[in-house]
């Protein structure tokens, strides 16, 4: 049984999920998801790996539309209105809703250009060198790299990439920051860093976090929602609620087994 | 239920509720013999009780050294949080309620070699049913009996009922001979002792019912 939230006036939500499915060719890769994402908030999907937490991540801002041979069914929402709608330019929706990805992907270019490059794909008319130090500063990273804008960005430390990337989403001026497993392949305390500016962005961003890390989606989000598959291997969403009482008192005992780690 | 991938997490569960358990016999049996000592006038049973207090302070200590070992080593969510919180919590209430029992073996030496005021009758009463509802919380701990705990919560009126009872007896006699007063506050003191024995009491059956179902509750306001 699907534990939806309530639906309400009072909660805007800015991305919302109906009865979505994604086929890979034949393979049904995610079925019957409904789900809604408030605004300002950061949601977390959990899951076991094959459930379909990235497969319905990249529906968000559709990435799927760059992977041959998918096709997304139902309906997804960005503002009320439909990012599938055939007038739609991806590309546009991509604007909006930026990615961070598992392994930082930096720019082979300095810190500065990696930033730049995000305001100026924005048509950004301003001071480059401001816009480059709000981006760096919204994602606590200029006081590391203020005094060396112009050294190679692979020179940062794997944490510092992944903020740069961060700074580099931000850039875009985005209202959404999809994120893929973002601190996985970072140090704890990077880890924690991430997850303290992933704490400050919610103010003025919306996130939706696919982790493996249960300690993490406990500290950082909001709300959580668990996924899992059947036997026919697709995956669907089994409970979404709010964080602190899926990590404490999940009312579905699947969600329960999975966070225990009986299963999964 | 349980699968490979947590059997050492399973087991040191296990452990800790055994220890949670063998601490409640524990004060059970302080409880017993500390008001049986009282009756009888038995002051070394009653020596007994409070030097055994040390042992229940340990084993205390023991279930909340482990409580935190768990919680750092598995970092433990939902079900087995709730259960390692509520045995933490009911560790501290079973260690209060040893803390009565030695209360009242001190109230015994205290009284030395004077005889009871009157023949205890209520009290023993009040022990007996004081001990009944430690005893079913912790078996609805093991159960995970959420109807269990809250019958235990509902005996509590009967404790208090002979609570008031024992009061306004004991207040008859300071009236009509002030010379009692001393002896009338010994045994007062001892009604009081477990009357908040059964309130911690309920408070394990409230944490049982928290483990069970993750609901914080205040089943019955004690009339005290």
């Amino acid at each position: 049984m699907t534990n939806k939230p309530e639906t309400s006036t009072a909660i805007d939500y800015v991305l919302q999920a109906r009865d979505v499915a994604v086929y890979y060719g034949g393979f049904r890769a995610i079925k019957e998801i409904d789900l809604d994402v408030p605004r300002n908030q950061i949601t977390a999907l959990i899951g076991p790996s094959g459930s379909g937490k990235s497969t319905l991540l990249r529906c968000f801002n559709r990435m799927n539309d760059l992977v041959t041979g998918s096709s997304v069914a139902g309906k997804i929402t960005f503002n009320g209105s439909d990012i599938y709608d055939h007038a739609v330019d991806p590309t546009e929706v991509r604007s909006r809703i930026g990615m961070v990805f598992q392994k930082p992907n930096p720019f082979p270019k300095s810190i500065f250009a990696n930033v730049a490059f995000g305001l100026k794909i924005n048509g950004f008319q301003g001071d480059l060198q401001e816009g480059v130090e709000r981006s760096l500063k919204a994602a606590a990273l200029w006081e590391d790299v203020k005094d060396r804008l112009h050294d190679g960005a692979q020179k940062l430390s794997g944490g510092q990439q992944q903020r740069l990337c961060i700074a580099r989403a931000l850039a875009v001026e985005p209202e959404v920051i999809l994120m893929d497993e973002p601190a996985s392949a970072l140090d704890p305390l990077s880890t924690l860093k991430i997850e303290e500016l992933m704490r400050d962005l919610s103010a003025n961003y919306t996130i939706v976090i696919v982790t493996h890390n249960m300690q993490q989606a406990a500290r950082v989000s909001d709300q959580t929602a668990f996924m899992t598959m059947d036997e026919d291997r697709a995956g669907h969403l089994v409970e979404i609620g709010p964080t602190n009482e899926i990590f404490t008192n999940p009312r579905n005992q699947k969600t329960e087994d999975y966070i225990t780690g009986r299963f999964g | 239920m349980a699968s490979s991938n947590r059997a050492s997490f399973d087991r040191q569960l296990e452990e800790l509720q055994n220890d949670l358990l063998e601490l409640g016999g524990m004060v059970e049996k302080a409880t017993a013999k500390s008001v049986e000592a009282l009756r009888t006038r038995d002051l070394e049973a009653s020596r007994e009780v409070v030097a055994d207090d040390d042992k229940v302070d340990s084993v205390r200590f023991e279930i909340e050294e482990k409580c935190i070992q768990l919680i750092a080593q598995q970092q433990p969510l939902a079900s087995d949080l709730r259960q390692i919180i509520a045995i933490l919590h009911i560790s501290v209430e079973l260690e209060r309620i040893g803390d009565y029992a030695e209360g009242i073996s001190k109230i015994s030496l205290l009284m030395g070699d004077a005889a009871p005021l009157k023949p205890l009758i209520d009290i023993p009463r009040m022990a007996g049913l004081a001990s009944s509802m430690l005893h079913r919380s912790l078996d609805a701990l093991v159960a995970r009996d959420v109807e269990a705990a809250l019958t235990v919560c509902n005996d509590d009126d009967e404790v208090d009922q002979l609570y008031d009872q024992v009061f306004r007896e004991l207040l008859t006699f300071m009236i009509e001979d002030p010379k009692t007063i001393q002896r009338a506050t010994y045994l007062l003191w001892t009604a009081h002792d477990l009357e908040r024995m059964a309130d911690r009491a309920t408070n394990v059956a409230e944490r049982v019912i928290f483990s069970v179902t993750g609901k914080l509750t205040e089943t019955n306001a004690s009339k005290y």
